[in-house]
């Protein structure tokens, strides 16, 4: 006995790919199904392209730095390595990407024939004008970031969380995600959020696990975890 | 990565405030506005809409003239300790917007994370959580001038005072790169405690008998607010002023006859 009812169920069970019954009889069966799962699968490899491949581009913006800064040249003409121009200041502040006034330590004039450098010196040097470098590690405002913190008392290195910037000769392109505005160096290249280094990403969880697995203040009352202020303000 | 436990020795960061010595000037409250980015608007009359971490309020003995005696009372967040750091906001707060720091005692509020339900306004019961009806509208000119240590709130989130936390970030940086894990009294202290010009205002450690709070907070003078509630409070006041010591808790009629 099957009444109107179950007949429209079994009709709207079949183009999903439901087990065929036995009442249905194999032989028409398996050519839908076959469709049905040919569909499917089609189905699913576009959803999965839009999803891992589409969407990630569709998200984020891309844009290039206004001077592409050579690090593996200047390290070289520089005294001090790094620290000639991303140092501490002596209150413990990070000075961060140096301004224009060390650049033009070097940059008065344009020495080489580099286009790139004659660049700078007419578009920003001699004009004063600082560079809007765009900072692929930015946190949003609400963080506290301290590297201090970690290069002086936790011994780490700057290629731990940023990677080989400090010997690459190009800047590479910055990627801005369009919803939050933030830098893709945040969320990672890979949008499954898996790492394969330790600077891929550097996410709030990303920072939280080093921190537990270190034991820095895991003093939060509520989580029992890392106290909220340590990195935020 | 050695797992060592990197936590500096447990503190209790607290204020003493001297009754005697305040004078209502407010230079706190204007410091602190300054300090933490607190936005304000063309008209702030109706108190229950406009926003003040630290408030001062006036009290009077309620007696005639020329027995009136009056007392200003400066009002900060107590940062209340609770029963293990379960002060009553920590306690309600379905978003962990709001905790318990156990290293330094402070009550931190993470105001991207608050999405304004207001229970830890309901549950305060000093009234020191304000709630942004608003996102901030600075004056021409004067987004240049907010502090960038502290982040600025938006419409819909509750904010409260921090201690001025940012200074600790700050004075832990400095103490970094000197080799120091622990910190000087005078580095970390609060904008409203330099801004006093009566020098009411102490703040520092509890915890630590070199810092003034901890002798002060013995003194006889000494009581908190509504301390019967059991909220443990990390803001003393002083006064040798009995009706101000009795205004600081709710005391029945033959309590207060006892004291
Ligand atoms: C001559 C000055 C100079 C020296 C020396 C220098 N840098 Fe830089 N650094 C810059 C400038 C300018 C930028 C901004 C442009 C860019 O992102 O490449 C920058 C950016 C960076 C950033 C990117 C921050 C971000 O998230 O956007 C890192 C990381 C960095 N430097 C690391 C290093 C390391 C490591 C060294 C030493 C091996 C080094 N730098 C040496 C000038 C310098
Ligand atoms: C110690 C001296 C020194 C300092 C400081 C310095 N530069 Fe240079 N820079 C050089 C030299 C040398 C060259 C190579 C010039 C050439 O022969 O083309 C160069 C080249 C460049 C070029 C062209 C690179 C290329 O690959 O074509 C750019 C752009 C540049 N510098 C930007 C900067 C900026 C921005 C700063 C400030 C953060 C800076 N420099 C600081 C010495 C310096
Ligand atoms: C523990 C991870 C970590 C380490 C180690 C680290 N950084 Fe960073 N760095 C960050 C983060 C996170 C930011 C973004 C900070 C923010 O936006 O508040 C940043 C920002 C920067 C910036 C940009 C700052 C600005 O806004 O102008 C530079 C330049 C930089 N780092 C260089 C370095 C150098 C050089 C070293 C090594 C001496 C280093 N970093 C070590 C995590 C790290
Ligand atoms: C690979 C490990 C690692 C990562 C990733 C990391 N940290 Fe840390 N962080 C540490 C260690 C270790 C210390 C403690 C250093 C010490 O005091 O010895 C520390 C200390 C700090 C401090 C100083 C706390 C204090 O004592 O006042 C702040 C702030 C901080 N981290 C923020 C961050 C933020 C924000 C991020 C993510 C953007 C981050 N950290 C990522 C290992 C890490
Ligand atoms: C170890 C450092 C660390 C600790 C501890 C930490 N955070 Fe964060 N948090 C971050 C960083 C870094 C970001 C920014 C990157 C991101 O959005 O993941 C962030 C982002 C956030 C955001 C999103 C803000 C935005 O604008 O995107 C919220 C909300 C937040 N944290 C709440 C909290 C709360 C509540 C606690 C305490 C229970 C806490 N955090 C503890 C590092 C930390």
């Amino acid at each position: 006995m099957s009444t109107a009812d179950e007949k429209s169920r079994k009709a709207a069970a079949q183009p999903s790919g439901s087990i065929p019954t036995a009442e249905e009889g194999p032989a028409p069966a398996d050519t839908a199904g076959g469709k049905v799962m040919a569909f499917f699968f089609i189905g699913l490899a576009a959803s999965l392209f839009v999803g891992w491949i589409v969407f990630p581009k569709l998200l984020y913006s891309q844009k290039k730095q206004p001077i592409d800064f050579n690090h593996a040249m200047h390290v070289q003409e520089v005294d001090n390595g790094c620290e000639s121009c991303h140092f501490f200041r002596p209150d413990g502040t990070f000075t961060g990407i140096p301004k224009l006034d060390k650049c033009l330590e070097c940059h008065e004039e344009v020495q080489g024939d580099s286009a790139e450098e004659s660049r700078f010196v007419n578009q920003y040097a001699q004009k004063g004008k600082e560079v809007p470098w765009l900072v692929y590690a930015k946190q949003p405002a609400c963080v506290f970031f301290s590297h201090v913190a970690h290069v002086r008392m936790g011994k780490m290195d700057c290629a731990a969380c940023h990677g080989n910037i400090g010997e690459s000769q190009h800047t590479r392109v910055y990627e801005q995600n369009r919803i939050s505005g933030y830098s893709r160096d945040i969320w990672g290249r890979n949008i499954s959020g898996f790492k394969r280094h330790t600077w891929d990403s550097m996410k709030m969880a990303d920072c939280a696990a080093c921190h537990k697995r270190a034991g820095v203040h895991q003093t939060s009352v509520q989580t029992g975890k890392g106290a909220c202020f340590v990195c935020h303000k | 990565m050695e797992a060592v436990n990197r936590r500096n020795r447990a503190k209790k960061y607290g204020m003493v405030i001297d009754l005697d010595k305040c004078t209502g000037c407010g230079s706190c409250t204007v410091a602190c506005m300054a300090e933490n980015n607190i936005p304000f608007r063309k008209d702030e009359s109706d108190k229950l809409l406009s926003i003040a971490w630290l408030h001062v309020y006036k009290l009077t003995n309620g007696k005639p003239f020329p027995h009136t005696d009056v007392c200003y009372l400066p009002r900060p967040c107590m940062h209340c300790e609770g029963h293990h750091g379960h002060s009553p906001c920590v306690s309600v707060c379905p978003a962990t917007a709001t905790d318990y720091d156990e290293e330094t005692g402070i009550v931190s509020q993470i105001y991207t994370r608050c999405f304004g339900c207001r229970y830890c306004m309901a549950a305060c019961p000093y009234h020191v959580r304000l709630f942004n009806w608003w996102d901030p509208v600075w004056p021409d000119g004067m987004e240049k001038m907010l502090n960038p240590d502290v982040s600025v709130r938006m419409r819909g989130v509750v904010e409260k005072c921090s201690f001025c936390y940012h200074r600790h970030q700050r004075a832990m940086e400095k103490a970094y790169l000197e080799g120091r894990r622990e910190l000087e009294e005078h580095e970390y202290q609060t904008a409203c405690t330099q801004a006093c010009p009566a020098g009411a205002i102490t703040f520092g450690d509890l915890n630590n008998p070199k810092h003034a709070v901890y002798r002060l907070k013995k003194s006889p003078r000494a009581f908190r607010l509504l301390e019967r509630l059991g909220t443990r409070p990390k803001v003393y006041y002083l006064s040798s002023r009995e009706w101000v010591r009795q205004a600081g808790d709710n005391h029945l009629q033959q309590e207060k006859q006892k004291i």
